[in-house]
């Protein structure tokens, strides 16, 4: 029988890599990610995990690491957050181009400046468009799960692609929750070792990050742009797969009482068990409201997004990221699902919970109010900041 | 050509067949009158494109893949090399 354990999200993480056989794992520290390469070297050091653990100087170091690693073939698995992943930037984008199917944990943090630690999207929202699948958990059990599921999407031969799971800091990474470790067997019969197309290899050299001409680099990009779109077949297979051998349901996008909404909120991460309070209480009162639940932002649901909201009067996009300048960086993305349908909802974006700032039920239930307001006032577009402290703030003129 | 997945180059050696020399401009041609056999010039092309086989032969540059970037000419003690327009 499977076992439970209370775990941080990021020890939940390491288990799941540790049960996955991860062959490589560089990595280097940084809060709120620590836990993972910590509990790494306890699994590897107790002979529990059979495991390249490689120390490095660097995030761009650790994810250059991997990216060799990866081209020998090997299962590669790393963790970081913020800064760290900001720092990795460069050759985030190089491994989803080699197409190398590394996974990688994301204690999702604020970037810096001012320096923050705490909850907030920015850091994978800014590598959004790198070529990595991306997925948020909403709880330690979902990080798990999917970084599990995620190497058996990346390494599918129709994907082969990286991907990153992403976990509130602290919220998940720190808290501790009830989590169920599957048996080493059952994982084993869902995971296959990992069989790569090409690899580095000296008996059979090939060349791994060759120089691309103007004359065929779109077409490389074409290649890596449909790997993504094949992802989405590829996800719900598994998620299903899941589902039979785990018996836990996974879905890209996860409705709540939508059926008959007219206001439908749209999360990403740990908000969300917030926001399904909130969804309640309006509920209670006869509000018709509705919530969808991103889980995976990568390849983006565009389908599943447009058949939850497509009779919805209103979408609430809740964000813990800002794309400065415009507005939250999800808004535009869902709004670009109705660009050319006849009838569409009115669409309202909310930033919201930066850098760890709490979001309780009674933050949701004002961002119902203000979007109900609007839809009153007949306001096209809003992009609302919620609980901003505006008159504190230092303005030369 | 073929798409591989991840630009992946499957062969090895397989640069040879990119004749690299069309970009050239510029053009060395080696006075072997002039020239002392001393091979400096062959040490110093980062492309290694020429070579030599005998004295009586002496230096030879490969044209498929020089790129005309003059360090030979540059380098060439004895000024036995002229970097000369190339004509196309
Ligand atoms: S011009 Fe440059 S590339 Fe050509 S032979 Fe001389 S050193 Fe080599
Ligand atoms: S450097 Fe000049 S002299 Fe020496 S081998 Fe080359 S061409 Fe001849």
């Amino acid at each position: 029988m499977a076992m439970k354990m209370v775990l941080r999200g990021n020890m939940a993480t390491a288990y799941a890599a540790k049960l996955a056989r991860v062959e490589v794992i560089p990595a280097y520290p940084i809060t709120p990610s620590t836990l993972f390469p910590e509990k790494i070297s306890e699994f590897v050091a107790n002979g529990e995990l059979k495991c390249q653990f490689i120390k490095c100087e660097s995030e761009h170091s650790a994810m250059s690491a991997c990216i060799g690693a990866s081209a020998t073939g090997a299962r590669v698995a790393t963790a970081t957050s913020s800064q760290g992943l900001a720092l990795m930037h460069e050759v985030v984008f190089i491994a989803a181009g080699l197409r190398l199917p590394i996974v990688m944990a994301i204690g999702n943090r604020a970037l810096s400046a001012p320096i923050n630690i705490w909850c907030d999207h920015q850091d994978t929202i800014a590598e959004r468009d790198s070529g990595w699948l991306q997925f948020y958990a909403e709880k330690n059990q979902e990080t798990l799960d999917l970084m599990l599921m995620a190497f058996k999407i990346c390494e599918d031969h129709r994907v082969l692609l990286p991907g990153m799971v992403g976990m509130d800091a602290f919220v998940l990474t720190h808290t501790m929750e009830c989590v169920d470790i599957p048996e080493q067997e059952e994982v084993d019969r869902f995971l296959p070792p990992y069989k790569p197309v090409y690899k580095l290899d000296v008996n059979n050299p090939m060349t791994f990050g060759a120089f691309s001409s103007p004359d065929n680099y779109m077409e490389f990009r074409y290649a890596v742009h449909m790997a993504m779109e094949s992802a989405v077949k590829v996800i719900d297979e598994v998620f299903e797969e899941f589902e039979k051998k785990f018996g836990r349901n996974y879905q890209r996008v996860v409705p709540f009482m939508v059926e008959d909404a007219e206001v439908i909120l749209v999360t990403i991460g740990s908000m969300t068990g917030t926001a399904r309070e909130a969804v309640r209480l309006l509920r209670s009162k006869g509000k018709k409201v509705g919530l969808l639940k991103i889980t995976t932002l990568r390849p983006f649901p565009k389908d599943l997004l447009k058949k939850y909201l497509k009779d919805a009067k209103v979408v609430v996009v809740l964000e813990r990221n800002i794309s400065l300048g415009f507005g939250g960086a999800v808004y535009p993305e869902i709004a670009a699902v109705f660009a050319n349908a006849a009838r569409r909802p009115k669409i309202y974006d909310f930033i919201i919970g930066l850098g760890g700032r709490d979001i309780v039920v009674e933050d949701i239930v004002k961002v119902y109010e203000i979007a109900m307001d609007a839809l009153k006032a007949k306001k096209a577009e809003m992009v609302e900041w919620i609980g901003v402290r505006k008159d504190e703030i230092e303005v030369i003129k | 050509m073929k798409i591989t997945i991840g630009a992946t180059v499957t062969e090895a050696g397989s640069s040879v067949r990119n004749k690299t020399g069309g970009w050239r401009n510029m053009r060395p041609v080696t006075d072997l009158a002039k020239c002392k056999r001393c091979g400096i010039c062959i040490i110093v092309c980062p492309d290694a494109v020429i070579s030599m086989k005998t004295r009586e032969e002496g230096p030879k540059t490969d044209y498929d893949y020089c790129k005309g970037c003059g360090i030979c000419a540059n380098e060439c003690p004895f000024k036995a090399i002229e970097m000369q327009q190339e004509e196309r």
